[in-house]
């Protein structure tokens, strides 16, 4: 258990050095100077903001140092907690734009994920060697997890918001109205909200949804389904052993897919105009802001990560096997 | 943008062999034509594709091109309407058709090359080599696609449909590796393998004759799942405006539709038809691979 537990976190200690190896990287790797590129579609006008940002910009880069030097900098600072100066919002430090917008992104996925993966499960269990439903809504399933994030937030923002104007369809709040701890502006806050979750949770439902009812026709076909079934086991009974035993590999899927579902809240966020990291990149892409770019990047690659290793710990604990090692004190 | 029914075909993989590769050629026929869900799958992609074909012989300016009245709803000349610049939707349409199914092959193509290398020989060698490669897959797991592919391609001046499409592969192979590789270590182990290898047929020999075989059902499912999962992948990059820098693609089309509020504007003539196109091939593509799945494994046919 504990060289398992110690071999992912080997893993995602190396999968950081890549992230933060890439974002080293790739700036020096593209053809043409940085600094320039970075500066051409810079937002400041006035001659005096750009030098300033032109030093501070070459100061980071250190181009004229040797390569390891430039890594070993580009670490430190890191370290830190320094990712750069924004050079949309210049001179506000990057770290402290990206802060900002993370609850954002967290208040859509983490319901999103967590919601969509019960529901689809459940409701893929039930689904499972139903030929109704199976019939029906597999195919359903199958195009939603088939859609596009954005275009599914399209529809619901064109549909729900521009047709039948139930709902809002940009920002986290309206402009009227003003932030505080008051219920008016926490129902303006749910209003905005919930389009974009609901785009993001209908995708991923379906994913889940037909995950599970494969995974169950599978456990159905095995030997001690067939065995319990034989014994004269209520239906009722085998399908609860058969969703336990599906729902491990659900698990492992939830890890795999939360670099996708990360993604679809991103695109989701730009449909919705929504302020989270999702926003920010694209933000940072208009204003040509590479170091919000990468500092997004390391944010999301972190998350990820985070968020993997949880779900690592959670399957030991509720995988049987792992549970009684840890019980009997034993690995 | 893969789905779960990935990581369900992983989670069968890696309790075994799947499908059935003794199955003969006329068997295998006698069921596809039976099967409605692969019927109806490939009916839709086929269509689509042959629209991506056809469609843009029959368009006389370039798809961008500011042809006809601006913010026109579907109907007179143009069938799917105009841009709020006056250009033809569905010349738009049909070319973003093509280069959706060039990016899925490329994109689909180079993820399943690199991930049965992977897997392959990560399965066969064994030892040190499969303990780096499966480290190195499991990174790449890791690390979430779409979001290194907007680091990289944020840098680039000129992008175009193909580079695309070899950005995706490189980043969406890692569980086919894995499942490559789980296949490919319980049939390693088998007698056949064994005799080939006692005769002493070249490593790379015996992986293509005598394993590679026993999952080729598997693997043409997998590379349809990766050809829908690039289509995604290359949608949701072009929405955000990394798309291919000259001509068009369905994603690209999105992005303009939002940039210039389409949406407020009610224009859905402009935003449904590219998203209708990617969510019809890539919904079709899954289907279909059910079908190919019933069709393959005996267990799963309903008769």
């Amino acid at each position: 258990m504990r060289r398992y537990l110690a071999r992912k976190i080997l893993v995602y200690a190396l999968t950081f050095v890549a992230a933060v190896s890439i974002n080293w990287l790739i700036p020096r790797l593209m053809p043409g100077d940085p600094v320039r590129t970075m500066l051409s579609r810079g937002s400041a006008g006035d001659p005096e903001t750009m030098q300033a940002m032109r030093d501070y910009y070459e100061s980071v880069f250190g181009l004229d140092q040797p390569a390891w030097q430039q890594y070993i900098n580009f670490w430190t600072s890191l370290f830190q907690g320094d990712l750069g100066i924004s050079v949309w919002l210049f001179p506000q430090p990057v770290t402290g734009i990206l802060l900002d917008a993370v609850p954002y992104t967290l208040a859509l996925l983490l319901p999103a994920i967590l919601l969509s993966w019960i529901a689809g499960n459940r409701f893929g269990a039930f689904a499972a060697r139903s030929r109704w439903l199976d019939n029906t809504l597999l195919p359903l399933g199958y195009i939603l997890t088939a859609t596009p994030y954005m275009w599914l937030g399209i529809l619901l923002a064109w549909g729900l918001g521009v047709v039948a104007g139930w709902f809002p369809t940009a920002g986290a709040y309206g402009f009227s109205s003003i932030p505080g701890w008051n219920w008016t502006f926490a129902w303006d806050l749910v209003m905005h909200w919930f389009l974009p979750f609901a785009s993001l949770f209908l995708v991923a439902f379906g994913g889940w949804a037909i995950g599970m009812r494969n995974l169950i026709i599978y456990e159905l076909e095995a030997e001690y389904s067939n065995y319990l079934e034989a014994l004269g086991a209520p239906r009722k009974l085998v399908r609860r052993y058969a969703f336990r035993n599906a729902v491990l590999p659900q698990m492992t899927g939830l890890a795999v897919q939360l670099g996708t579902i990360v993604a679809g809240a991103l695109l989701t966020e730009i449909v919705f105009g929504y302020p989270g990291l999702g926003n920010l990149i694209l933000q940072a892409l208009n204003n040509r802001d590479f170091f919000l770019l990468q500092g997004a990047f390391l944010f999301i690659v972190v998350g990820v990560l985070i968020a993997n290793f949880v779900v690592d710990v959670v399957y030991v604990v509720i995988d049987p096997r792992t549970r009684t090692q840890m019980q009997g004190g034993g690995a | 943008m893969s789905d779960s029914a990935i990581e369900a075909k992983a989670a069968q993989a890696e309790t075994g062999v799947s499908g059935a590769g003794g199955v003969r050629w006329r068997d295998t026929a006698h069921f596809a034509v039976r099967n409605p869900k692969l019927l109806i799958g490939a009916g839709v992609v086929l269509a689509l594709l042959a629209t991506g074909l056809v469609g843009p012989l029959f368009i006389d300016n370039p798809p961008n091109a500011y042809v006809g009245p601006k913010s026109a709803p579907p109907g007179g000349g143009y069938p799917l309407g105009t841009t709020s610049f006056g250009q033809d939707v569905w010349a738009q349409f049909v070319f973003g058709l093509r280069a959706t199914f060039l990016v899925g092959l490329v994109g689909g193509g180079i993820a399943a090359a690199v991930g049965m290398v992977v897997g392959f020989t990560a399965g066969y060698r064994g030892g040190l080599v499969d303990e780096v490669l499966n480290m190195i897959t499991n990174i790449v797991l890791v690390l979430p696609a779409l979001v290194v592919l907007i680091i990289a391609a944020a840098y680039l001046e000129a992008r175009g449909i193909w580079l695309q499409g070899c950005f995706i592969g490189l980043t969406s192979w890692p569980w086919v590796a894995r499942a490559v590789r789980a296949q490919t270590l319980s049939l390693a182990t088998r007698d056949f393998v064994d005799l080939a290898r006692m005769s002493g047929r070249r490593a790379y020999k015996i992986v293509f004759r005598e394993i590679a075989p026993n999952m080729s059902s598997y693997l043409f499912m997998t590379f349809i799942l990766l050809f829908g999962g690039a289509i995604l992948i290359a949608a949701g990059l072009d929405f955000i405006g990394l798309g291919p820098t000259r001509g068009v693609s369905l994603g690209l089309m999105m992005h303009s539709a939002v940039s210039w509020s389409a949406l407020s504007g009610g224009m859905w003539w402009w935003f449904v038809p590219p998203g209708l196109g990617i969510t019809a091939i890539v919904g079709s593509l899954y289907i279909m691979n059910v079908g190919l799945d019933e069709v393959f494994n005996p267990r799963l046919r309903e008769l």
